[in-house]
This record gives C-alpha cells, sequence and structure tokens, in this order.
C-alpha cells in the first residue's frame, strides 16, 4: 500500500518547467554549457547581419519580371534575367517554334522517373514503358517522323542536354562498371589486368582530359570521312569516366560478401553466370547502394564539365546568357537558379537512396 | 539418377572432357580471345591515327617542347615570358597546379574539420547549419561554384578606388586580393633556413623522447616545446638580423594597386570553390571518422586514469585516423584534379597552359597524353603512399 502511494506520488511529480517545452528545449540544444551558449550567441548574431540583408536583397527589393535597364537602379536582385532568357537557358538553340517538343521529353521523363520511384510499379510493363518512352523522347527531340521537322542534334542544349547526358550516363555506366568489377576479381590474369589497367588510368586523370580527349583527339582515331557526333563522343567520355568510378564502388561490394556465398552457390551447382546473378550480385550492389548513389550524383554534377569543350548544356547557356551587356551584371541570380536546379536533381536522388536503402533491409 | 546427368558426372572423372567444357582450357581460351580483341582495337584505333597525321602533316613527337612558345602566362611563380619553351611554359602551368592544389588541401583540410565537428556539435544550431552547409555545397557541381566566384569577383565587387578595406593592409577589388607584406629583406632567407633547421631538431627531439620512454618511463612534453621551437627559431633569427619592420604598403596609384603582394581573381576564384565544395565532402569524411571510434574507448581509456588530452592523442585519433585518412586521401586527390577546371576561368594551370599548346602547335595526342601522364603521376604517387599508410595502420589482429 505504501509502495503504491509512493509511486503514485512520483508519477505526479512534474519535471521542472526549465527541462520541457520550448524553453527546456533551448536549454538542452542551444544552451547546455558555457560554451555553447557563446557558440550560439555568436551564431544567432552573425546570422542577424546576413539574412535580413539577404532577404531584403532576394525577396524586399528585388525586380522578377523588368526589362534589363530597369534592373539598373535596382537595391535588390534583379531575377528578371531569369523570366527573360528562360526559354534559352532552358532549351538553347532548339527552334524556337519546336521547344515544346524538348518540353513534352523532358516532362515524360520525369513522369517516369517518378512513376518508378515506386518498387510496387518495378514489373516488366515499366521496362516496356521506359523503351517506349525512350523511344518517344529520341522521336521529340531528333523529329523527322510523323510530321516533325527534323531536329540537328548540334542544336540540343540546354537542360534536356544535361538530362540526356545524365540519364544516359548512368544507365549505360551501370552495367559496364558491375562488369569491370567483376572483371577485375575474376580468375584469369588477362583479363584481371586489363581491368585493372582501364579502371586506374580513368581514375587517374581528371574528367576534363577524357573530354578534350573526345573532343580533340578521337577524331583522329577514325577512318578518313567517318565523323561521330561531338554529343555522343561527350557522352562516351562521360560513361566511360563513371564506368571506372561504379566499378570500384561495386568491387567494395563484391568483397564485402563472405566465402560461404560462393561456396553456397558452387555446391548448389550454379555456374559462374547463376553465382554471380542469383547470390552474389542481388547482396554485393544492395550493401553499396549508398555509394552507387553518391557517385551517380557526382556523375550527373560533372555533366556540367562539357562546357569546357563548348556543348551548349545548361550551364553553358546560363554563362552565354550572361555575355550579354543587358544581363552581364545578374550572374549571381542568374547562377543561383542554375544551382537550384542541379540541387533539387541531386536532393531527390539522395532522398531516394536514403528511401531504397530502408526499403531493402532485411535485417541481415 | 538419370541417365543424362550420369553421364555427365562420368565425363568429369574421366580425362575426356571436350576443351569447351574444361574450366582451365576454357579459360586460357577466353583470355587470349579478349587480349586478341583489345589489340586488334588497339591496331585499328593506331593505324587510323598514323594515317590521319600523315594526311594533315601534323608532326609528332615531344619535340615541339623545345620550340618558342609566343604566348604569355598571367601569372608564374618562376621567370616566364613568351620568347620561353613551350616546355617551359608547361612547367609553370604545372607549378599553379601545384601552387593551388597545395593551399587549397590545407585550407580545406582545416575548414571540413571545423566543419565536421561542428555537424557533431551538441549546439542544434551549429550541428543544423553545418549539415545546410554539406548538402547545398556537395550538390552544386563544383564548375557552377567556380564560375558564381569568378563573376562575383568580377561583377560585384567595387574597382580598386572603392576597395574594400576589411582588415587594415587589406583591400578587395575586382583586381584581386592586395595585401601588405614585409620589405624584401636579406634576413628572411635566414629565417627560412631557421624554419628547416627547427624542423630537422624537432625529428630527432621525437626520436629520443620515443627511446627514452620506452628506456625508463619518462615523458618528454615534446609538443610544446616543438612548438616553441617553430615559433622560436625564426624569430631569433629576426631579432639577430636587426629585426626589420619596414612593411610594403599596398597603396592606390591611378586604376591599380601598387606594392603590397597581389592574388588574382581567377586565383582567389578557383580556390574559393574548390575549398568551398571539397570542404563539405572533408566533413562528411571526418563526422564518419569520429563517430566510428565507439563510446566505450573513451571511457575505457579515461579509467585507465589517462587525461583528456592523451585520450585524444592515444586513443581516439590513432582510431579515428585509420578510418578518415583513405577517404581523405581520396578527397585531396579530387581537389587536385578538379583544379584543372581552372581552364573555365581562365587561371593558367597546367591542362590550361596544355590547352594553349595544343591550339598553336596542332598536336593534341601529345598534348592530351602529357595531360593524363601528369594527373596520373600525381594519383599512383598518392595511391603509393595509401597503401604504405594502410599497411601501417592496419589492424594487426590477434
Amino acid at each position: 500500500m505504501v509502495e503504491k502511494d509512493i509511486k503514485q506520488k512520483k508519477e505526479e511529480v512534474k519535471p521542472p518547467v526549465a527541462s520541457k517545452g520550448a524553453v527546456g528545449w533551448i536549454r538542452a540544444n542551444l544552451f547546455n554549457n558555457w560554451f555553447n551558449s557563446i557558440l550560439t550567441i555568436i551564431t544567432l548574431y552573425a546570422l542577424w547581419k546576413t539574412a535580413p540583408p539577404f532577404f531584403r536583397w532576394a525577396v524586399v527589393d528585388s525586380l522578377w519580371f523588368s526589362t534589363g535597364e530597369a534592373c539598373r537602379g535596382a537595391e535588390g536582385a534583379c531575377w528578371s534575367v531569369i523570366p527573360a532568357n528562360i526559354r534559352f537557358i532552358i532549351f538553347g538553340f532548339f527552334p524556337y517554334e519546336s521547344q515544346w517538343r524538348p518540353l513534352l521529353a523532358m516532362i515524360l521523363l520525369v513522369v517516369l522517373l517518378f512513376y518508378s520511384r515506386d518498387r510496387k510499379h518495378w514489373k516488366k510493363s515499366l521496362a516496356y514503358a521506359w523503351v517506349a518512352g525512350l523511344v518517344i523522347m529520341g522521336l521529340l527531340m531528333k523529329g523527322g517522323l510523323l510530321g516533325l521537322a527534323p531536329v540537328e542534334s548540334t542544336q540540343w542544349g540546354g537542360l534536356p542536354l544535361t538530362l540526356l547526358l545524365s540519364v544516359f550516363g548512368l544507365t549505360a555506366a551501370y552495367p559496364l562498371g558491375v562488369v569491370l568489377a567483376l572483371g577485375r576479381q575474376s580468375q584469369m590474369p588477362a583479363v584481371k589486368s586489363l581491368c585493372i589497367i582501364y579502371i586506374e588510368m580513368i581514375r587517374g586523370v581528371p574528367l576534363i582530359t577524357l573530354l578534350f580527349m573526345s573532343s580533340i583527339v578521337f577524331p583522329l582515331f577514325l577512318p578518313e570521312g567517318v565523323t561521330v557526333n561531338v554529343i555522343l563522343r561527350a557522352q562516351v567520355a562521360i560513361i566511360m569516366f563513371t564506368a571506372a568510378y561504379i566499378a570500384e564502388v561495386v568491387r567494395g561490394g563484391l568483397q564485402g560478401m563472405s566465402k560461404g556465398q560462393f561456396e553456397a552457390a558452387e555446391s548448389m551447382g550454379l555456374n559462374y553466370y547463376q553465382t554471380m546473378r542469383l547470390v552474389i550480385l542481388p547482396q554485393a550492389l544492395k550493401i553499396v547502394i549508398p555509394p552507387t548513389v553518391s557517385q551517380l550524383i557526382s556523375a550527373l554534377k560533372d555533366t556540367s564539365l562539357v562546357v569546357i569543350i563548348a556543348l551548349y548544356d545548361l550551364l553553358k547557356t546560363t554563362q552565354s546568357t550572361l555575355s550579354d551587356p543587358t544581363w552581364m551584371a545578374y550572374s549571381s541570380e542568374a547562377y543561383i537558379f542554375v544551382a537550384l536546379i542541379y540541387f533539387f536533381c541531386c536532393y531527390f536522388m539522395s532522398s531516394y537512396s536514403r528511401r531504397l536503402e530502408k526499403e531493402l533491409d532485411t535485417g541481415l | 539418377m538419370p541417365p543424362e546427368q550420369d553421364k555427365i558426372s562420368r565425363d568429369a572423372s574421366s580425362t575426356t572432357v571436350p576443351f569447351y567444357n574444361d574450366p582451365k582450357k576454357r579459360s586460357i581460351l577466353f583470355q587470349i580471345a579478349t587480349l586478341l580483341m583489345v589489340g586488334l582495337l588497339a591496331f585499328y584505333l593506331i593505324s587510323n591515327t598514323l594515317t590521319n597525321l600523315d594526311k594533315q602533316s601534323i608532326a609528332t613527337g615531344l619535340g615541339f617542347l623545345q620550340k618558342e612558345s609566343a604566348f604569355e602566362i598571367g601569372e608564374s611563380p618562376i621567370p616566364y615570358s613568351a620568347a620561353d619553351t613551350y616546355g617551359r611554359a608547361l612547367v609553370v602551368g604545372f607549378l599553379n597546379t601545384l601552387i593551388v592544389s597545395f593551399i587549397g588541401i590545407i585550407i580545406t583540410i582545416i575548414l571540413g574539420t571545423l566543419i565536421g565537428i561542428a555537424r557533431l556539435s551538441s549546439n542544434w544550431l551549429i550541428s543544423k547549419l553545418a549539415a545546410v552547409y554539406i548538402e547545398v555545397f556537395q550538390d552544386i557541381p563544383v564548375l557552377l561554384q567556380l564560375f558564381f566566384w569568378y563573376a562575383f569577383f568580377y561583377n560585384i565587387l567595387p574597382s580598386p578606388r572603392q576597395a574594400l578595406n576589411p582588415i587594415m593592409g587589406v583591400f578587395l577589388s575586382n583586381r584581386g586580393l592586395v595585401f601588405t607584406v614585409p620589405e624584401a629583406h636579406s634576413v628572411h632567407k635566414y629565417m627560412a633556413i631557421a624554419l628547416v633547421v627547427a624542423g630537422v631538431v624537432i625529428y630527432f627531439l621525437r626520436r629520443w623522447s620515443r627511446q627514452r620512454q620506452a628506456r625508463t618511463g619518462q615523458s618528454f612534453p615534446v609538443f610544446r616545446v616543438s612548438l616553441a621551437l617553430v615559433i622560436g627559431l625564426p624569430l631569433l633569427t629576426w631579432a639577430v638580423g636587426g629585426a626589420p619592420t619596414a612593411m610594403n604598403v599596398p597603396a592606390l596609384k591611378g586604376f591599380n594597386f601598387v606594392g603590397g603582394t597581389n592574388i588574382s581573381p581567377e586565383f582567389t576564384a578557383l580556390l574559393l570553390g574548390l575549398i568551398l565544395y571539397t570542404a563539405a565532402y572533408v566533413a562528411e569524411v571526418v563526422r564518419a571518422g569520429i563517430q566510428s571510434v565507439s563510446k566505450g574507448q573513451t571511457e575505457a581509456a579515461m579509467s585507465l586514469g589517462l587525461k583528456p588530452g592523451l585520450v585524444l592523442n592515444l586513443v581516439i585519433l590513432p582510431q579515428a585516423l585509420r578510418v578518415i585518412i583513405p577517404p581523405l586521401t581520396s578527397q585531396m586527390l579530387n581537389l587536385t584534379k578538379n583544379s584543372s577546371l581552372a581552364v573555365a576561368i581562365g587561371y593558367p594551370d597546367f591542362v590550361s597552359v596544355a590547352g594553349t599548346t595544343i591550339n598553336q602547335t596542332g598536336q593534341a595526342i601529345e598534348g592530351v597524353a602529357l595531360m593524363m601522364v601528369v594527373y596520373l603521376t600525381l594519383s599512383l604517387l598518392t595511391s603509393a603512399f595509401m597503401n604504405w599508410y594502410n599497411k601501417k595502420t592496419a589492424l594487426v589482429e590477434r
């Protein structure tokens, strides 16, 4: 009885006000010792000094739909640089009246990507949908059929080019990277050393040298009269580059597999391909999802390097907009806009990888 | 047992296996086929290239390195003029790459470590700000960041006449960063020598103190003595050399500054972009390294009676560094490779100079090959160091 009383009383005693609610949270997380208190105060002061002026510049005093001349005297940001040039930034030199086509292609791509997010939709029909979608996208971009005016691929530019380079780059580089990783783990010395040479060579040089290779050296490799489109050449360089990095990531996963898995598969009578396809790769690829995705994010960002070999991707179209004297002074605004596009693409990928990791976690 | 399977098992035990079913022979065959294919492809490409070079009458070989370059380079750590050879121009570019990478690496490690620790801070505000920084700067292409800072320097900053003056003697304008340096004096050379001497003394001091501790158990305050040596020896030299205090203060003359040391906007933008981008990655590496040491290690060390400084030095850091160093090195290598993006904002690094050389001589193959060899050498040296380090610090399991 007495014990019960004490228990009841214990429950009735409430924590002091200072340790719960907003005040408690602030005390526990911002002012829990003298060092943190000073740090918090300094940070708050710095934020107070920088955030409101930035807000005033970016929102309060900013201009959104004015002409370049009207921006001259303005105090705030001149976001007008974006709406005034949006069609060139997004579509580059694509013929003006047909720009609905790349727009439609991009919408189709985004819809497919969003639909594929859910693992419940991963069926054979989705693969067909992707094939059909890619054909339609190619048709929309290239034209020449069904009454669509043909558009040379040299005129492709802006966001569609960036997406094209990244989506094809990633989808082609991934299987190639897996093959290279398997080659590096192979028992055959010739195959193994070829793969090692390839991977280490590519990883040792910056992407930009490969792009130079593709744009100025590669034409010399081909017999006279044969030319390969410059976009395709850059695409191949990006694929080769990304594949080497993915190979190293996948190798990490393969090395993480215990020997028992190989022996178990062998004792069941599976041959090499069956062992890899049914036992090893599903597990190995799963444990390397996080590094793979960060590799893919790097690849997406790296597509911006094609600027250096003068392909008009999203970054290059923005840059050439800024060479117009009217808009020259508003580079920050334009670059912030492009940065936001890249940021959302990358953020989408990394948050998706976290989700996939959680879904695929079988607790093993 | 079905008859077919019976046959297979009998085949396997006998020696009359057809060669395409013998794993050993098949693997040899497969390798020969692979090598043949690669060889044929290489032969095809090389023969095409040779015909093309012949037809377009492009010279081959590295002879162009001896020719006069006839182009100027914006900034150079060694004397260089347009009358010098391509070889010297490339050396200038290489030195510029090394300079920007070296300074970048040092600042990146400091900044990245600070942000990584901030990410783990118990202070909610600091930790969240660090998280936002890491997420934002990792997700924006480094080239875009370089363009941003470069445009920032050229468009946003005022002209030298209205230069910002954040600290005394430092001027920030669209011509770059100008700051005060001590007037050149012969004693500076001796100060540098004193610094080297201090380094050598510290090396032997550490060895001696370790041996003494192993022998007698007595410890020696190596860190404090080293610090005193590093600061004290050069200072002493300076005082003995007459303690020159003359400063070279930059002054506005006409449209630009005269005097002081000038850092070009290209260099500053490149350095800033590389540092801010790579620091976000280094912060993640540092965070992972610190988190990899379990709390029990700290507690165990403290229960042995070690002081907090020794806990960090003898228990936490050796374990955390083993996790941190390999990815950190690859980030440093990334920074070096990304410094090749200097070509996009006009800083004369190796790739940029090699690009100009290719344009002038038309010898694209040699030019691109040189670029690859330079970066490949840097990477191989780094990975050799990594392998050595990994071997040295690998856990010896008992």
